[in-house]
């Protein structure tokens, strides 16, 4: 599949989106200023692990694909790994070199740095799932 | 009409979006340049002749503001840094200290945030209630839903003369009259109205009226506070410092300057002021009656032609003003906004800042086309056939 193809197949069919009422998810609203994109993310972590992540919201084809590849390959990861894979989701949204490998379907959104407010689409969930793991560090 | 007066429609941009902000012409890009190379100095502070220049320029844009909404007097129209801060200086300046416990603000739920929020610290800190005026079916402002809400209690109207998403234009006259024999105030948010038809406060008899210099051609950062002046001598000021001020000594010896001074506090935008005037000029040149008739065509050339597309959902068949806002079947109005601007096609999508609208339209974002006189019929042709295409949507929409 094309980056097309990957960003429309997880914009038609986002992974694990959900109405999540379960006391041992953490919940994170995150949202942008600049445009109108609102998702609510829920996380289950089992000590320094992720164990599921679920959302909610409404959202441009750009932050609901990117959240469903987020949460592919998030799930199982320990959050180290988590804030790893996500430094590099954001070297390559900000246009810098980045670890193809480590990112895999995630590399879909290499063009949106070029393409302005589609940029902080792209990072939205990310942003939001960083917050959510800092939050059970702490 | 007009678009040679306009730089950036030289470029390939077809700008869809004035409800949010409107393109400048270039005798008000001149102006401003103007006063930055001839006389760049301070207005009301001193002796020398650029300052005397200068107080002429941004005086001279009070009197063009008097004559353009038909004020009473000079001491009328008060400089604010748009729309927002004056609704702002009515509401804490005016209101808060009138108002008493109990006493009833009437909204709709179409005002855009600034006529909303400023309203919404008065149930807090003073006990006011703020209430919501029905709208009908088509999310239009009836008399006679003001007549069934009001009460002895209500005190104030505040509304807007034409809505930013949904575009009607309220019975502006017939509310005040109404309101006036029942000695309620009303407030009028003029943002998307001033700029696109004549609005005569004597006529309609509003008690104040607010708008922004930069949706009707002038600069950003320059706004208007009307009040009849009556009311506007007990608009105590919200800002204080200099320009405001005849002299002071102890907390208890502070002595203002009279209108509209008083409530210019600080160095205004006099870059800003000086241009709106040459805004003034401009609309007045072209005659807003010509501009509001332009529109109203406009806009119905752009709605029969949506009406056919079967996943083109129209909030707002109806309404005599430019604002369009509809949705495309099951694509996120964001992703309609970045699809035209691949065709350089500038259009809003959102909520607008109207955000309670939701509650009545059951919509979250919708997309917005908002006209103004330099739009074309070959322009919204180029729109349609981008609309047309559902297919063609889709798959471009990322």
């Amino acid at each position: 599949m094309n980056d097309r193809e990957i960003i429309m197949e997880h914009y038609q069919h986002p992974l694990n989106r959900k109405k999540n009422d379960d006391p041992m998810y953490l919940h994170v609203n995150t949202r942008n200023e600049s445009c109108i994109d609102n998702i609510d993310l829920y996380v289950k972590f089992n000590d320094n692990i992720i164990e599921d992540i679920t959302f909610m919201g409404e959202a441009c084809a750009i932050s609901i694909s990117a959240t469903s590849i987020m949460i592919k390959n998030l799930i199982g990861k320990t959050c180290e790994e988590a804030l790893n894979y996500i430094r590099e989701f954001y070297k390559m949204t900000n246009g810098e070199e980045f670890n193809e490998n480590i990112l895999k379907e995630g590399c879909a959104y290499s063009d949106v740095a070029r393409q302005g407010h589609r940029k902080t689409c792209a990072n939205l969930p990310f942003k939001g799932i960083e917050k959510a793991i800092l939050s059970h560090l702490r | 009409m007009n678009r040679e007066d306009f730089p950036l429609l030289k470029e390939d941009i077809i700008y869809f979006d004035n409800g949010a902000t409107s393109l400048k012409p270039v005798c008000v890009i001149d102006k401003i340049k103007e006063y930055y190379t001839k006389y760049p100095v301070n207005a009301h502070r001193g002796d020398y002749d650029l300052a005397y220049k200068v107080d002429q320029e941004y005086e001279n844009t009070r009197e063009l503001v008097k004559e353009f909404i038909n004020a009473r007097d000079l001491e009328e129209i008060v400089f604010t840094s748009g729309t927002t801060e004056a609704l702002n200086m009515i509401v804490e300046g005016f209101f808060a200290p009138l108002l008493e416990p109990g006493d009833e603000v009437l909204l709709t739920m179409s005002e855009h945030a600034s006529n909303v929020l400023p309203w919404f610290r008065l149930p807090k800190k003073k006990g006011v209630l703020v209430n919501y005026i029905p709208l009908d079916s088509n999310y239009y402002l009836t008399i006679d839903n003001v007549k069934k809400m009001i009460s002895p209690k209500t005190k104030v109207i505040s509304i807007a003369g034409i809505t930013n998403v949904i575009g009607d234009i309220r019975p502006i006259k017939e509310i005040c009259k109404l309101a006036h024999e029942n000695n309620i105030f009303v407030c009028l948010d003029g943002a998307q109205m001033v700029p696109h038809m004549k609005v005569d406060v004597t006529d309609l008899d509003v008690d104040f009226l607010a708008f922004s210099a930069h949706k009707m051609c002038g600069p950003t950062g320059v706004g208007v506070l009307y009040g009849k002046r009556e009311l506007l001598e007990h608009l105590e000021p919200t800002i204080l410092g200099g320009g405001m001020n005849e002299s002071f000594d102890t907390p208890d010896e502070i002595y203002l300057k009279e209108l509209p001074a008083r409530l210019e506090a600080g160095t205004r935008n006099i870059a800003g002021v000086i241009g709106f005037g040459e805004a003034i000029k401009y609309l007045n040149a072209m005659g807003m009656d010509k501009i509001h008739k332009y529109e109203i065509d406009l806009r119905k050339y752009l709605i029969d032609k949506l009406i056919p597309l079967k996943h083109i959902d129209i909030i707002n068949i109806e309404s005599d003003s430019g604002i369009v806002t509809f949705n495309v079947t099951d694509v996120f109005s964001q992703d309609v906004a970045y699809y035209l601007n691949k065709y350089n096609i500038c259009v809003r999508a959102g909520n607008h800042c109207a955000k309670i609208l939701k509650s009545s339209v059951g919509v979250n974002n919708t997309v917005r086309i908002s006209l103004y006189f330099y739009n074309t019929y070959e322009e919204i042709d180029d729109l349609v056939e981008l609309l047309s295409d559902y297919q063609k949507i889709v798959k471009e929409m990322i």
